[in-house]
């Protein structure tokens, strides 16, 4: 094991791929000379040469174009976009063809790319900076979908999305770049599989789950619940939201029947919502409590500090939430 | 700026020998009979969805095809049977497609909008106007990573051109020096917005100089200089290691697709092009130079006409894909994607209940009833061959829904 901040977790899993597989090349905007507006690629270049580490114009749809183009052909890209709301002047590119060529052309060619990007708020980047969109791509089938909250999951996740055969939104967040975790050593090939849910804290009386940042969020709320309500949340991070690890959240529910979903983006079409309508479609018999979702703000993300903070949730919302699932009905 | 000569001779190009003189006319009237009959076939509803018909444009497909190597990957828009079917698709495999048959080049995923054909290396039609090029330059970077001599070729209309990818991609293509040949095929409309209503500058091929590209341009009713600018534009492409322009001058003599009443155009000015039809013009040339003997063209087109019916017959014989079918290759599976979830999400349309309630759902009502049904309307008719195209016509002006 070794401590490492996130960011560097995700440039050992680049740097890791790319000595593995010569396919794998990277593209984006200020990657290279610049080593990266958040340094995940910093030293990239330098070791891999301009062939391989690509600095773009600044053209996201053209990008992740031509990235599904020489996915289409042969090589393995890894496409970073510099915030998730840029990604949105990439949706025709990542919706019409990244997720569907496979799809549309009846299966004859695959599209092995990755396209990363950071999302979240509490910069003060304001309303085009800031955003949580992880359920614009849940929404769509055809493509994978991770988001990562550790160091270690970082880079098992990663790595795991430059192999795999299908293209894969990688949703990394600006908030957790500079955290630390313990992170396996390099010989140990550390790969985390999609579609397995982490298990961060064991409780029976309440199931929270939190995705992205808001799984370290929700875990910090569940010592609070021990500590001050003698409430034991079970804490999920399901790491990957396609797929999704729905199994183990079940079970978590059935045991503790209570559930409270967690997540940064907005209230209306949420990966919350989705989630709450799978479960109750799934276990409804096991619930005491309606399903308690706690998300941001359902507007565009102000500037202000005060303001933005009270914009997406921290730890008094999640236990708010939380007790409400005990009240008498 | 590379250095890419204009061609002002107006000397008429070349024949090519014989053989491939007499195979590019045939190729030119399998699009010509194949469209004919889609067309027919939309208005007896074997054929769903939109259907553009390249009708008119074959010499800038014929052209440009027998201009590229094996190796060279082809790309193209939504009206792209032509460009399947020259790069060397079966045509039965094309027409299965329109039908929405399991043998259809896409297996009935993609439609008239979404032909592809890997092995020939027609990297398939695109359905979003403008969509194709950053995929092109895609194809072109990787054949660069891996040190071939391939080259791309992506063909759009003349509407793509005012798309955000066309001044990002020739920007990127021409920065990176990827060996892609852009061709617009400029059918004076995009959709039925004329030319001179859509562009500031309407001679496309310069469009791309102030991105670093050059730029060419070609008659597109002549299938001899469509294939010279072309092969002109392959070699710069191939040797300079940049991309280049063509525009490629043509007309459709079909509407912009079988929902398209024509508003927009007069009729005398589609006869007037009609005068510049690229097969009937090419076939009298090769009759001139004693290439055709006297009536030969016409027992071409018949032999074209039959093995279209051939298609048409195969087409309808051909399975629709089985419902199973229907979450095949959303996903590859592997270690990554499987098991329970997957089972999870593969929902059908319609109402979703608890896994329990739905198997009890199912059960009384049956899974597959509205794919019987739409098998049921598919096959309720016989599709005959000797009906002609301008009684097809007819019915085509009143039997179409309104477009976008």
């Amino acid at each position: 094991m070794a401590v490492m901040r996130y960011r560097e977790a995700l440039n050992q899993a680049l740097r890791e791929e790319m000595q593995r597989d010569d396919r794998v090349f990277l593209m984006g905007e200020d990657i290279g000379v610049f080593n990266g507006a958040f340094k995940v690629t910093a030293g990239l270049l330098e070791e891999f040469g301009e062939k391989r580490v690509r600095d773009t114009p600044i053209s996201e749809n053209t990008i992740v174009g031509m990235g599904v183009g020489a996915a289409m052909t042969g090589l393995r890209p890894v496409v970073e976009l510099m915030t998730i709301n840029f990604s949105l002047l990439a949706f025709d590119q990542i919706v019409n063809h990244m997720a569907t060529i496979h799809y549309m052309f009846g299966g004859q060619v695959r599209v092995p790319m990755v396209v990363r990007m950071p999302q979240g708020a509490g910069h003060q980047l304001g309303p085009t900076h800031s955003h949580c969109l992880e359920a614009l791509f849940l929404h769509v089938p055809g493509m994978l979908v991770a988001v990562p909250s550790t160091a270690a999951d970082a880079k098992g996740l990663l790595k795991a999305a430059i192999r795999d055969d299908n293209p894969v939104v990688f949703i990394e967040h600006e908030y957790l770049y500079g955290q630390r975790g313990d992170v396996p050593d390099d010989s140990e090939d550390h790969v985390v599989d999609f579609g397995r849910a982490a298990i961060r804290r064991e409780g029976d009386d309440v199931t929270i789950v939190g995705i992205s940042r808001m799984a370290l969020t929700a875990e910090k709320a569940a010592g609070i619940l021990a500590e001050e309500h003698e409430i034991e949340a079970e804490v999920i991070d399901p790491r990957t939201l396609r797929p999704l690890d729905l199994d183990t959240i079940l079970e978590s529910v059935r045991k503790t029947n209570r559930c409270v979903i967690v997540e940064e983006g907005w209230p209306h079409g949420g990966v919350g919502a989705n989630l709450a309508a799978l479960i109750q479609e799934q276990a409804f018999d096991h619930l005491d409590a309606p399903i308690g979702r706690v998300t941001g703000a359902d507007l565009p993300m102000p500037y202000s500090k005060p303001l933005e903070q009270i914009a997406y949730p921290h730890e008094p919302q999640i236990v708010e939430a939380v007790i409400a699932t005990f009240r008498d009905l | 700026m590379a250095e890419v000569q204009e061609d002002t001779s107006a000397q008429p190009h070349e024949l090519p020998s014989r053989e491939e003189a007499r195979e590019w006319l045939e190729a030119m009237m399998l699009i010509r009979r194949f469209e004919e009959r889609a067309g027919e076939m939309y208005a007896k509803a074997k054929v769903g969805g939109f259907l553009h018909l390249a009708i008119g444009e074959e010499a800038t497909i014929v052209g440009a095809v027998r201009a590229m190597r094996a190796e060279d990957y082809l790309i193209s828009t939504y009206r792209s049977h032509g460009h399947a079917l020259s790069r060397g698709a079966d045509p039965n495999r094309v027409m299965a497609e329109l039908f929405g048959r399991e043998e259809g080049v896409s297996h009935g995923r993609g439609g008239s909008m979404h032909m592809f054909d890997l092995e020939n290396r027609f990297m398939g039609g695109y359905g979003i106007v403008g969509g194709n090029l950053p995929i092109a330059a895609g194809m072109a970077l990787s054949s660069d990573y891996r040190e071939t001599e391939e080259v791309t070729v992506c063909v759009f209309g003349d509407g793509a051109t005012n798309q955000g990818t066309f001044g990002e991609t020739l920007n990127l293509a021409a920065l990176w020096r990827l060996p892609v040949v852009f061709m617009v095929t400029n059918n004076q409309f995009g959709m039925g917005t004329s030319l001179e209503r859509h562009s500031a500058v309407t001679d496309l091929h310069h469009r791309g100089e102030g991105f670093g590209v050059p730029g060419l341009q070609c008659d597109g009713m002549d299938v001899l200089d469509t294939q010279a600018v072309i092969c002109k534009a392959l070699k710069h492409a191939r040797e300079e290691r940049r991309p280049i322009l063509v525009e490629a001058i043509t007309y459709r003599f079909r509407g912009h697709s079988m929902a398209d009443p024509e508003e927009y155009r007069t009729k005398e000015q589609v006869a007037e092009w009609r005068k510049k039809d690229p097969i009937e013009v090419f076939a009298r040339r090769l009759e001139d130079e004693g290439i055709l003997e006297q009536g030969e063209a016409e027992t071409l087109d018949k032999a074209v006409i039959s093995r279209v019916d051939e298609a048409v017959a195969f087409a309808d014989k051909a399975a629709f894909p089985p419902p199973e079918s229907l979450y095949d290759d959303i996903y590859v599976l592997g270690d990554q994607v499987g098991g329970g979830w997957y089972s999870v999400d593969e929902r059908s349309a319609g109402v979703h209940r608890g896994e329990h309630e739905r198997e009890i759902a199912e059960a009384e009502r049956g899974p597959e009833d509205e794919y019987k049904k739409a098998v049921e309307a598919a096959s309720r008719e016989d599709v005959g061959v000797e009906k002609p195209a301008d009684e097809a016509q007819a019915e085509d002006d009143d039997a179409e829904e309104a477009e976008e």
